[in-house]
């Protein structure tokens, strides 16, 4: 890959639930090492575009181009795309009954590893993610995501991306319903995953995360489309005045 | 025993007893040599004789073998497939030998697959396909049997059993399930053949699962198979049957009988985990008695089979006793698992607890059929029941069919069922994180079966789920 291209380019994608368009058009390209943060309000279409990104069968991709590494995203179906190496942590991760963290976390490593890899690590890798994220190590042989609390719910998310160590990882409101010392064990985990290597994309409704993880780029997500772009300066300014001004400026109506 | 019992047996004593010069067969061997299909009071007498049972014996197969004739086909269930049991074209007795007629290439292709998948080995491959009657586990046997011996604890096939403990046998035979409790309890009581024989003395706790693979024999895996156990004041013991490979015979009826009797204070647990062919139609009756402060578990799988109906029991006669019954259903293509469980509080300050779960994959069906019953003098009882449907694919499907009948005031009923798909934010949840699809699917079911397969000694569950794993290759969700 030249210097030139981006780890993720995505140009010009629209996306339809249930033939309704929710993204827009959005072009966007994530350098490696770079940290991108899209905020915007209830229902602009951030969650959708994490969604349709990484393969959702309910988010159809109708348009427009997305690229991992220089390779194609949507002739892939979204475990070839996590194989890839892109990751998405979920606002809402669904419970898995029956399946523990730990034979579940297992099979997702095997699967990027292949078939007949050497698994001898896996124990070791696994615990020290764990105790550097402040799970408590009865969490392996829970089932996933059962009876989770909100913040149990996002630490396992992030403990899922380090073990998993994709080469792109869009978060998705993580910061939500994370109390202070959460996320900021939280934080850590996605600053101790990032390197110039990799991509971080972060999706958050409130710039409160951005004050742990430093984004080099803010973009503003409305009604479907990025509509300013700008440093971390701009999450600040979000914070600070909402995003009224934005339509405002641009002549828009936010969504609710 | 009750005395109605013992006027019924006396009374039986003197029935039929002159079937043997009535008919005089003179060489049984031949006669079976010849294939003859079909049941009458002269097949009956038949493997009688060759067992050379005592007359008691004899005359209760000839008595329920008039009940059965007496008897309508159930009236519920799947009634369609049932019509489709042709009687008079079954063998109901068959020596050793004749299995053994039998070729390996008589064996359906996708059992010999399973197999191979399986990595079950030559000797049991053959056994398990009807092919060879003995499977050489012999000498595992031997040494478990003499550790058994030492502490007084009878395992025997049924066969054995009545011939080295007629006592018992006479005791407790068709106590918990008389030949007339259904159409197909008297039709494995006149023709019953195989099964298993456990007594374990007061106060013996039997630390290592008996496991009827220890002594499969020839008349083990009969189609008609009477398995009795007791576990005396106190005791306490596993059984574990069955296994998870398919079990092929040509013929198309099993139906097996199972008595479970826990004296006081008595522990039994009776796991099983069937897979039959898919050609055949597995009725089986199996009903447990708990007395004062007893426990009786069923663990209960079911795979493979054109049609099952099984409804483990559990009568809570004696206070304080407790019951517990968890079964998994596996419907795969054109199978129909009607399987359930029932429990019936006789006695005060008894507990129960029903888990069934059923997976229903492509066309198959799975239903679930339970009684939980209450008896007015059963005060402070409490039953619990759980029924979990997964559906795997548009044509699967899963009836519930619970029947509650409480006659009690001071007791706590809880009944939940449960019906869901494999959901696309589960598999997606999954897929994203590098999973394929049927990986994804294979885990979900996984998952769905854990409270069953941690149940299982480890050997049976790492079998149990490659077993799933080969029934959901190629599955289209």
């Amino acid at each position: 890959m030249s210097e030139q291209q981006g780890l993720l380019e995505i140009k010009d994608i629209h996306i339809s639930v249930e033939d309704k368009e929710v993204v827009k058009g959005v072009s966007l390209t994530i350098g490696r090492g770079e940290v991108h943060a899209i905020m915007g309000p209830n229902g602009s279409g951030k969650s959708s575009l994490s969604n349709g990104l990484m393969g959702h069968p309910s988010y159809k991709i109708t348009r427009g181009e997305a690229k991992l590494g220089g390779k194609s995203l949507l002739d892939m179906a979204s475990d070839e795309r996590s194989r890839a190496g892109l990751f998405l942590a979920f606002q809402y991760p669904v419970a898995i009954p029956g399946v523990t963290v730990a034979n579940f976390m297992r099979s997702a490593v095997l699967s990027h590893r292949g078939k007949d890899a050497d698994m001898s690590d896996f124990r070791k890798l696994f615990k020290k993610e764990m105790s550097d994220l402040g799970v408590d190590a009865s969490f392996a042989t829970r089932y996933l995501n059962d009876g989770f609390s909100g913040g149990e719910k996002k630490r396992i998310e992030i403990l899922q991306m380090s073990m998993l160590q994709p080469s792109m990882a869009i978060l998705d409101e993580t910061d939500s319903g994370l109390d202070i010392d959460a996320l900021k064990t939280v934080s850590e985990g996605i600053n101790r995953y990032h390197n110039d290597q990799n991509g971080v994309l972060l999706v958050t409704h409130y710039q409160r995360l951005l004050n742990y993880v430093k984004p080099d780029f803010v973009h503003v997500m409305m009604d479907g489309r990025l509509v300013k772009s700008g440093g971390a300066e701009l999450a600040l300014k979000l914070e600070d005045q909402g995003y009224e001004w934005v339509e405002n400026e641009l002549g828009l109506k936010a969504g609710v | 025993m009750s005395d109605a019992l013992d006027k019924q047996k006396k009374d039986l004593s003197t029935l039929n007893q002159d079937y043997a010069t009535k008919y005089g067969f003179s060489d049984p061997v031949d006669y079976f040599h010849k294939g003859a299909r079909g049941v009458s009071h002269e097949v009956v007498e038949m493997i009688s004789r060759m067992k050379k049972e005592p007359r008691w014996m004899s005359d209760i197969r000839h008595e329920a073998l008039d009940i059965f004739e007496s008897k309508p086909m159930p009236r519920w269930g799947n009634t369609n497939l049932l019509g489709e049991i042709d009687f008079e074209n079954i063998y109901y007795f068959m020596k050793p030998i004749e299995n053994q007629q039998q070729s390996w290439d008589d064996v359906p292709e996708y059992i010999k697959k399973t197999f191979d998948k399986l990595g079950i080995p030559e000797a049991e491959k053959e056994f398990l396909g009807g092919v060879s009657a003995q499977y050489e586990s012999e000498v595992v046997y031997h040494s478990m049997k003499e550790e058994l011996k030492e502490q007084g604890i009878v395992f025997l096939d049924m066969d054995s059993g009545l011939r080295e403990r007629e006592d018992i046998v006479k005791k407790y035979f068709g106590s918990v399930i008389p030949a007339a409790d259904n159409k197909f309890s008297a039709l494995n009581t006149a023709v019953w053949s195989g099964g298993s024989f456990i007594y374990v003395p007061p106060g013996v706790d039997v630390k290592i699962p008996l496991q009827a693979y220890f002594r499969i024999n020839a008349e083990n895996m009969g189609q008609f198979e009477r398995t009795l156990i007791i576990a005396d004041k106190g005791a306490r013991v596993h059984y574990i049957e069955g296994c998870t490979a398919p079990v092929y015979s040509t013929d198309s009826l099993h139906s097996a009988v199972v008595e479970v009797i826990a004296l006081e204070g008595s522990s039994i647990r009776y796991t099983t985990i069937q897979n039959w062919s898919r050609n055949i139609f597995n009725l089986v009756t199996k009903r447990a008695t708990a007395n004062k402060n007893a426990t009786v578990e069923w663990v209960d799988g079911n795979l493979g089979s054109r049609l099952t109906m099984k409804y483990p029991c559990i009568q809570l006669v004696g206070e304080g006793a407790r019951g517990e019954i968890l079964s998994v259903a596996f419907a795969g293509v054109d199978q129909h698992q009607d399987a359930g469980a029932k429990v019936v509080h006789v006695a005060p300050n008894t507990s129960s607890r029903i888990t069934s779960k059923s997976i229903s994959k492509d066309n198959g069906r799975a239903s679930y059929r339970g009684l939980a019953k209450i008896h007015k003098k059963a005060e402070n009882s409490k039953i619990s029941v759980e029924c979990d449907a997964l559906l795997i694919g548009d044509d699967a499907r899963s009836d519930t069919y619970p029947t509650m009948e409480i006659d009690s005031e001071k007791v706590s009923v809880e009944h939940e069922a449960r019906v869901s798909k494999v959901a696309e934010e589960q598999l997606f949840y999954l897929t994203s994180r590098g999973l394929t699809e049927d990986e994804a699917r294979l885990l979900i079911v996984n998952g769905f079966m854990e409270p069953f397969t941690k149940e299982l000694p480890l050997e049976y569950a790492v079998e149990l789920n490659r077993l799933i794993e080969l029934e959901m290759e190629g599955s289209i969700g």
